[in-house]
């Protein structure tokens, strides 16, 4: 039992550090990781749960973290951008974005890897039109999505 | 967006979530808030409660009942697109439920959450019309039951009414099902989108989306052009265009529903 609250302790695991604040409960999870935890690879573009940028892993499963609050993350494990290259070695996926070019600006970037991850963790060997979809909700505004694409099909190689 | 102050709770179990929702005028049950939340950023919605269901594992489940399906309300269109149950139930909720939005979406986003929005533009409300789905509504003084007919009331009504929620949907079994939309941007938002279902007790049953408050049911293509009477005029169609949608979409609907094996 647990009566309505404005504000409320919250512990998270973020890319294996662990963080306990007092949240309140209007504070989207892109603020908290952003504003609270000063964890700034994550990005926030659009604000409205279309542009995919503050994509991140919560539990294993891949949303966006401008449509959730952070109070509802108490107690989970949070995968971000930051720590994919955990040992400061760029991950296959990294290496490939910047081989083939795959990002511009950049805004994206931290979005499109998280979903790119997310699909190659539970589809090692995706087609063109998977990798497609797997990235429909993740908008680029500069480089274009065929660089994208063959970067995602050439880590998963 | 900073969201405008809201307590919030996190109940144990759908008795005491109705209970939060009853307690205060200004709760609102939060499902996968991928509508919610952005409204509220937008102020359309500003609740003085979230009573968050998605820890509720009892509202959660996927199983076979007398050949069909009983969903609870918080399953995700994820759930949906790789469930056995509902592959072999009603197939066409698998199919639908992968043209919504995309994969972060869909990951948070729940059959209970789409339908209570009732936002004219959504995939299931029409969808589950033509299924001829049954709703179960839970309160304090019990569970009652609705027809599809019965549950979308009007734009973002539903019979859904304050201090209730629905737990779950029952969903009677077929497979010569189809649904067509046309919208913005690929598994974008509905412009128009029309089902049909083939395998109903009653008859065919072809559901119309977008072209009024809630989905225009009728039994034959022949009758949409009478049934959709005021389609909204707006930015992506004008009320015309919309008409003739209508029934386009309602004939490739039943088209792609023929060219299915019966079960």
């Amino acid at each position: 039992m647990s009566e309505p609250v404005r504000s409320k302790t919250v512990t998270v695991d973020v890319d294996g550090t662990s963080y306990e604040r007092e949240v309140e409960a209007r504070k989207l999870l892109i603020h908290f990781l952003r504003d609270d935890l000063d964890l700034t690879g994550t990005h926030i573009g659009c604000d409205t749960g279309n542009c995919g940028a503050c994509s991140v892993i919560v539990d294993g499963t891949l949303l966006k973290s401008c449509m959730m609050l952070a109070v509802q993350a108490d107690g989970t494990r949070i995968e971000t951008v930051e720590g994919l290259a955990g040992d400061g070695e760029l991950t296959p996926l990294q290496q490939a974005f910047s081989s083939h070019h795959a990002l511009q600006c950049g805004y994206c970037t931290p979005g499109m890897l998280m979903s790119a991850k997310y699909l190659l963790d539970s589809n090692p060997e995706p087609t063109e039109g998977e990798i497609r979809k797997a990235i429909q909700g993740n908008i680029c505004r500069c480089t274009g999505y065929v660089n994208i694409v063959e970067a995602i099909a050439a880590a998963a190689k | 967006m900073l969201l405008r102050e809201v307590e919030y709770a996190r109940p144990a179990s759908v008795d005491e979530a109705i209970r939060f929702l009853a307690a205060n005028d200004g709760a609102r049950a939060l499902a996968g808030g991928q509508t919610l939340i952005n409204v509220m950023k937008a102020r359309v919605a500003s609740p003085d409660v979230l009573v968050d269901l998605w820890g509720l594992e009892e509202l959660r489940g996927i199983r076979l009942a007398d050949g069909g399906l009983e969903l609870g309300a918080m399953v995700t269109y994820s759930q949906l697109m790789t469930s056995s149950e509902v592959a072999t139930a009603r197939p066409i909720l698998a199919e639908v439920a992968g043209q919504i939005a995309d994969v972060q979406v869909r990951n948070r986003g729940t059959i209970g959450g789409n339908v209570c929005s009732n936002d004219p533009t959504n995939h299931l409300p029409p969808l589950l019309v033509a299924l001829d789905a049954r709703f179960t509504i839970a309160g304090a003084g019990g569970e009652r039951t609705v027809s599809a007919e019965e549950f979308f009331v009007g734009v973002y009504m539903t019979a859904v009414g304050t201090g209730e929620l629905l737990t779950r949907i029952a969903i009677p079994p077929g497979s010569r099902d189809g649904f067509a939309a046309v919208t913005i941007g690929k598994d974008g938002t509905c412009i128009v989108s029309a089902a049909a279902s083939l395998d109903g007790e009653g008859g065919p049953r072809i559901a119309i989306g977008c072209v009024d408050a809630v989905p225009v049911l009728v039994r034959d293509v022949g009758e949409v052009a009478g049934a959709v009477t005021m389609p909204p005029s707006d930015v992506h169609a004008s009320a015309e265009y919309r008409m003739h949608l209508a029934q386009v979409l309602a004939a490739r609907a039943v088209q792609q529903a023929k060219g299915r094996t019966a079960a």
